[in-house]
């Protein structure tokens, strides 16, 4: 059994569920353009990560397994709904720049992978720093790449200007690739190489060796 | 409690159905209070919106911001526009509905309240129109119509536009274009959103001597003293459905159908 830290902090670095276990890629490509979005998705998925651990192992005793993962659906998407409606209250023009991709916290695996694999086992207090945990862990990788690809593609951060653009008379030429979704493809690959260049134990084994090309006579 | 009873089945079919209903039940009572609690701040975060896009189209909010150059913020820029209901069979000015409250693409999905076109009629592919339209009239200090906000909307390649159109106090100059709603692909069609194609909006005119729309998008503008070039606006490039569609939804919502009796209404009330 782990302590109440490792289940928070582990998420964190040793078993982040960006780069190690490589989930809930598609928003971190999406929402991490510039920051003042990629914070507001983190406290989304940080809220309905930790909320949806707590709903899941309050119930996990009562429900049965042939409907559990309808059941974990149906909890995480009134509370994904729930944070809609909220951002479309209180941050409205945040809401419209992060569009579907609030409802698309949905289907973010990270949400549903915690809820089934750790909720379902666990209780309430201890699902919900897993689940804070986790959500921190993804954040912590959005925050990073939104930190390069804002200033680098927009040169600005949080919208105040970190480099003077050349079009507002400055110097900076900003750099269009950032503004794209594949730069964060590019980012996450770099960020996940360095983690595992500080932590070589989450280098994972090769499943297969790649044979040695066969001399002619052998072939024969 | 049934968990300590013996006869108690967490797979049976009464556990099923019972988990499955109250689950249900749960969330849909979290879901409906939230969006009903938080509609009225939701209304007035959208309304907030409309009066900014009105605002940007008749260029007097810079992009991107929510004060003009003086400070003024949306709500002190929008109280000097008068919002009017405007009947467009007549051209006439109407009361049949309160302008606060009506809305008019929601009309023009009531049979009763909106006109099919024919194939002929509807060269901006929306369908049906709403017989009831609003616009928005900004006077200058002697009463005089300084600028003329009419929501214009039409299809363009992958869903409808919709937009605001502003017009000088002539009637017949574009004071700004702008659309808050479009599908449009990005980096071609989504182009409409550019501010450096907008800015080419100010200044054309809308109607030809005859008083026919006349504004045109075109790949090659006419020399500049030429008389075709004040109704010309460049094409959007890599994007002829767009263009085409752009075209049309102005010709169409000045036009006969649109409000063109209307604009000619209140030009004779201007100059009477």
């Amino acid at each position: 059994m782990s302590t109440p830290k490792e289940v928070l902090l582990d998420p964190i670095f040793n078993n982040n569920p960006i780069a190690l276990q490589v989930l809930g890629i598609c928003s971190a490509l999406a929402v991490t353009v510039n920051m003042s979005t990629t914070l507001v998705m983190c406290a989304a998925v940080i809220f309905v990560t930790t909320m949806s651990n707590v709903a899941v192992s309050l119930v996990r005793n009562r429900v049965p397994s042939s409907i559990r993962i309808i059941v974990q659906m149906t909890i995480i998407a009134s509370l994904v709904i729930v944070v809609d409606q909220f951002l479309q209250a209180y941050a409205y023009e945040i809401s419209k720049s992060l569009s579907v991709f609030v409802g698309l916290i949905i289907t973010n695996c990270i949400v549903m992978g915690r809820a089934e694999a750790f909720a379902m086992q666990n209780g309430p207090v201890m699902s919900a720093l897993d689940g804070f945990g986790n959500a921190l862990g993804y954040s912590v990788i959005l925050v990073g790449v939104a930190l390069i690809r804002e200033p680098l593609g927009s040169g600005t951060l949080l919208g105040f200007e970190i480099l003077p653009r050349v079009a507002d008379g400055g110097w900076y030429h900003t750099n269009g690739l950032m503004l794209l979704a594949p730069s964060a493809f590019f980012i996450i690959g770099l960020f996940i190489w360095a983690i595992r260049a500080w932590k070589p134990e989450q280098v994972e084994a090769s499943e297969y060796e790649i044979a040695p090309n066969l001399q002619y006579k052998e072939a024969m | 409690m049934p968990d300590s009873d013996k006869t108690f089945n967490k797979e049976g079919l009464k556990n099923v159905l019972f988990v499955a209903i109250s689950v249900c039940l749960v969330c849909s009572i979290v879901v409906s209070t939230a969006a009903v609690m938080l509609k009225p701040q939701q209304r007035a975060n959208q309304e907030y919106d409309q009066k900014q896009n009105i605002l940007r189209a008749a260029g007097m909010l810079p992009e991107g911001s929510n004060v003009d150059a003086e400070g003024h913020t949306v709500d002190e820029l929008f109280s000097e526009f008068e919002v009017r209901a405007v009947d467009l069979k007549t051209g006439e000015f109407t009361d049949a509905v309160n302008p606060d409250s009506y809305d008019p693409i929601a009309a023009a999905k009531d049979p009763a309240m909106s006109t099919d076109l024919t194939q002929q009629q509807d060269i901006a592919t929306i369908g049906r129109r709403e017989d009831i339209s609003e616009v928005y009239i900004r006077r200058n200090e002697q009463g005089a119509i300084d600028k003329v906000v009419l929501p214009v909307r039409g299809y363009g390649l992958w869903g409808t536009l919709f937009g605001y159109l502003a017009l000088e106090g002539d009637l017949r100059t574009v004071a700004g274009l702008g659309f808050y709603q479009q599908k449009e692909t990005p980096g071609l069609g989504g182009e409409v959103d550019n501010p450096m194609w907008k800015a080419q909006w100010p200044g054309v005119s809308i109607y030809d001597e005859s008083g026919d729309p006349a504004v045109e998008l075109v790949k090659s503008r006419s020399p500049k003293d030429s008389p075709a070039a004040k109704y010309e606006v460049d094409a959007l490039s890599g994007a002829t459905l767009t263009t085409k569609g752009v075209e049309n939804l102005v010709r169409f919502w000045t036009g006969e159908l649109g409000f063109g009796p209307f604009l000619k209404n209140l030009q004779g009330q201007s100059t009477a």
